[in-house]
């Protein structure tokens, strides 16, 4: 084996078919997105050069800054819904009776499509047919919100079913996390007379911090980019109120037939996203590593 | 190592059923007889899943066409609606389109007709077509003098309302902007959300603010104020635009439209929760013909003419527009069969397609020599003595434009500009083309 992979040719040889993938449905088309945001393009005819004009009009869209913030927002909830998730794994860890079957329960909605999630969460809140509504009226609240129809909470209620989305995927790395924790460690802290609070957040917290702090990477970038609940649920409305940078980006593309802007809010999602990753990568970077 | 003999066998049979699989049209091929020497490629959007009678109206219409042309045969491939747009534009990148294929009017056809994509289909209409269809059909898929689409379909856009619901409240009809009021608040003492709009999908909300524009300042007013030779400034529209929010604070449509989509509302209109629905002639099976809807309910719902405002308004003047029409490709290998078996489908399509489909089409039929519902045969007359028809606003500006007025009808209804924002919204946009 050794042999083998000390023979470049062969190290080519295994990593080609990946490569030669990842090129072309990943890197290729970034650089061409990046291209086609240097044209005055409807997607279908001529395809007109027109400079950086694309990403200037970008940087001044009040438009799409407004829908930055909104995935910004997203981003900052999705980490701090990261707690209640690490907490639940806690929880779950400490050989609770049931743990397995509600791991279990808690994984359901990452089983489910997107789209199946959006349209039941649609009946949820449907405003009068709905059964947080219904629910609401039953013990005498007059008014219910309109989940998806004030502009003011529709962003809100969108969250909820994404975080509920992932909170499986969440609880099932940290459980697993926590899981490799040897056994020894927690009977000598237990010994030494550390209270289970105090296990958990002096020893157990500390071991799996790499752990966290790829979760937090995770949480930000997903949330950045973000786009198929709310298409499917409000479609960025009403009128621009949960509209999210992937989401601002079809609508430019495929609905405003301005594939050239389109792509170039496209890219300029994706800097974002870099600049983003770049700065939490290194604010959660570990520097001693740990082994146990 | 009977194990990993077993393993490579499997592995290289799933190869091999991915090839063959690859191999296979997805497609159906209408004919697969190897006589003809001609082959049109058409491409259409009601697969046989979900519109069966549509489907099946094509294929008798493209048998009677082979069977009378020899030598020439139809390739058929079905899609259904959004992946018909996606895959069209895909093909239209690559230049290759089908040789007769169904396009949208006036905004969806600009950026192919921009792209020399869509043949002119003038001279067809001239030589073969000339009296067929019902007049304005046509002018909606022409762009810088020319035509490019022969419509399929017309649909205008009616107030339909359960008549069981008004009688037990004992409500009048409303033909009056007024009385609609009147209605409005009855409706809403005894508990019921007099309209249902789902008004995510903002297209259905532009149909209100487009009714009361024209029964305000006329039928001409929203068409000047698109091709710029009238404004959005225009007292009558602006006046529209609050009269819509008047609509909205008296509680006249459903709790959260603008969080529904149009199929939730649709479903509360059908459900008998809210008793009346603005929407186009597309629905009219649901009301007569569809066996899956409840007799009880077709038998209870009828239509009105949008209502009058302030007395002012025709109301035979309607929104509507042609839904889709048939193009034929610039860069067609067999352009003169393709433009040949197209006017052939448009004039076979009128009858078959009301009678079988529930269509409304685009050609002129005899509403009285066909075997049709009495709300069929309604509507027809009232098309015939239509006064005008204005192209629902989406359609008709450029999709830019259109992405600004369906945000800003959705902002109308939701209180959050005022009218005067609203007409300004529109001006910035169409002046910024």
């Amino acid at each position: 084996m050794n042999k083998v992979m000390s023979n470049k040719f062969y190290i080519a040889f295994y990593i080609a078919p990946a490569l030669l993938l990842l090129l072309i449905l990943v890197f290729i088309p970034l650089v061409l997105s990046g291209y086609y945001g240097l044209m005055d393009w409807d997607g279908i005819g001529e395809k007109t050069f027109i400079g950086l004009e694309n990403y200037i009009t970008g940087i001044q869209d009040k438009l799409f800054w407004n829908s930055a913030f909104h995935s910004f927002l997203l981003a900052i909830f999705s980490t701090l819904s990261l707690i209640i998730y690490l907490t639940v794994s806690f929880i779950l860890a400490s050989k609770i009776k049931g743990a397995d079957l509600l791991r279990k329960i808690y994984l359901i909605p990452m089983l489910l499509s997107s789209v199946a999630i959006a349209q039941l969460w649609v009946k949820i809140y449907n405003p009068s047919n709905g059964i947080l509504n219904v629910f609401l009226m039953s013990i005498g609240v007059e008014n219910p919100p309109l989940w998806l129809a004030n502009p003011s909470i529709v962003l809100f209620a969108i969250f909820v079913p994404i975080l509920w989305q992932y909170a499986g995927f969440y609880i099932l790395i940290y459980y697993a996390a926590l899981k490799n924790i040897p056994e020894s460690l927690i009977e000598a802290a237990r010994i030494d007379g550390a209270t289970p609070f105090q296990i958990a957040t002096r020893i157990k917290l500390p071991l799996i911090k790499e752990v966290v702090s790829v979760t937090i990477v995770l949480a930000i970038v997903g949330s950045l980019k973000y786009f198929d609940l709310i298409y499917v649920m409000t479609a960025g409305g009403p009128n621009g109120a949960s509209e999210v940078m992937a989401s601002y980006m079809y609508k430019l593309a495929f609905s405003n037939y301005n594939f050239g802007y389109g792509s170039a809010i496209g890219f300029l999602l994706l800097i974002i996203t870099l600049i983003v990753t770049f700065i939490v990568r290194k604010l959660t970077e570990t520097k001693d590593k740990l082994e146990y | 190592m009977g194990k990993k003999k077993t393993l490579t066998l499997l592995s290289s049979a799933f190869a091999l059923s991915l090839v063959l699989t690859g191999c296979s049209d997805s497609g159906e091929t209408g004919d697969a007889s190897g006589a003809s020497d001609t082959e049109i490629k058409f491409m259409h959007l009601w697969p046989e899943g979900s519109s069966k009678k549509h489907y099946d109206v094509v294929n008798e219409i493209i048998a009677e066409y082979e069977a009378e042309n020899e030598g020439v045969s139809v390739d058929l491939e079905v899609l259904s609606n959004e992946q018909y747009k996606d895959k069209l534009r895909v093909l239209s990148t690559s230049g290759d389109l089908p040789d007769v294929g169904l396009t949208w009017a006036a905004g969806f056809l600009e950026p192919y007709v921009g792209g020399n994509m869509f043949a002119p289909l003038d001279d067809v209409i001239e030589e073969d077509l000339s009296d067929a269809f019902v007049p304005g059909t046509t002018e909606a898929y022409a762009l810088d003098g020319a035509t490019y689409g022969l419509p399929l379909e017309l649909n205008i856009v009616s107030l339909y309302y359960n008549k069981a619901m008004f009688e037990e409240q004992g409500i009048t009809p409303p033909e009056t902007y007024e009385e609609l009021e009147t209605a409005i608040a009855e409706f809403n003492d005894a508990g019921i959300q007099p309209i249902a709009l789902g008004n995510r999908d903002s297209w259905t909300g532009s149909m209100w603010y487009m009714y009361l524009a024209d029964r305000i300042g006329g039928a001409e007013v929203l068409n000047k104020a698109i091709d710029r030779s009238g404004s959005f400034e225009d007292p009558a529209l602006v006046e529209a635009a609050a009269k819509t929010q008047e609509l909205v604070d008296s509680g006249a449509f459903v709790n959260g439209f603008n969080g529904l989509a149009d199929e939730e509302a649709k479903s509360m209109f059908m459900s008998g929760q809210s008793p009346m629905y603005l929407i186009a002639t597309w629905d009219l099976p649901n009301f007569t013909t569809n066996e899956s809807v409840p007799q009880e309910f077709r038998d209870s719902i009828g239509y009105l003419n949008f209502p009058t405002v302030d007395g002012q308004g025709d109301p035979s003047s309607f929104v509507g527009g042609p839904g889709v029409g048939l193009f034929v490709a610039e860069e067609s290998e067999v352009k003169e069969e393709a433009k040949d078996f197209a006017a052939y489908f448009v004039k076979a399509w009128g009858e078959e397609a009301v009678t079988k489909a529930g269509v409304i089409p685009a050609t002129k039929v005899d509403a009285e020599t066909l075997d049709l519902p009495e709300m069929y045969v309604d509507i027809l007359n009232e098309l015939n003595g239509a006064t005008n028809i204005t192209l629902f606003a989406d359609v008709q500006m450029s999709p830019d434009v259109a992405q600004v007025h369906l945000d800003s009808v959705q902002a109308l209804f939701g209180n959050e500009i005022t009218p005067e924002e609203f007409a300004e919204n529109h001006e910035e946009a169409l002046s910024s083309e």
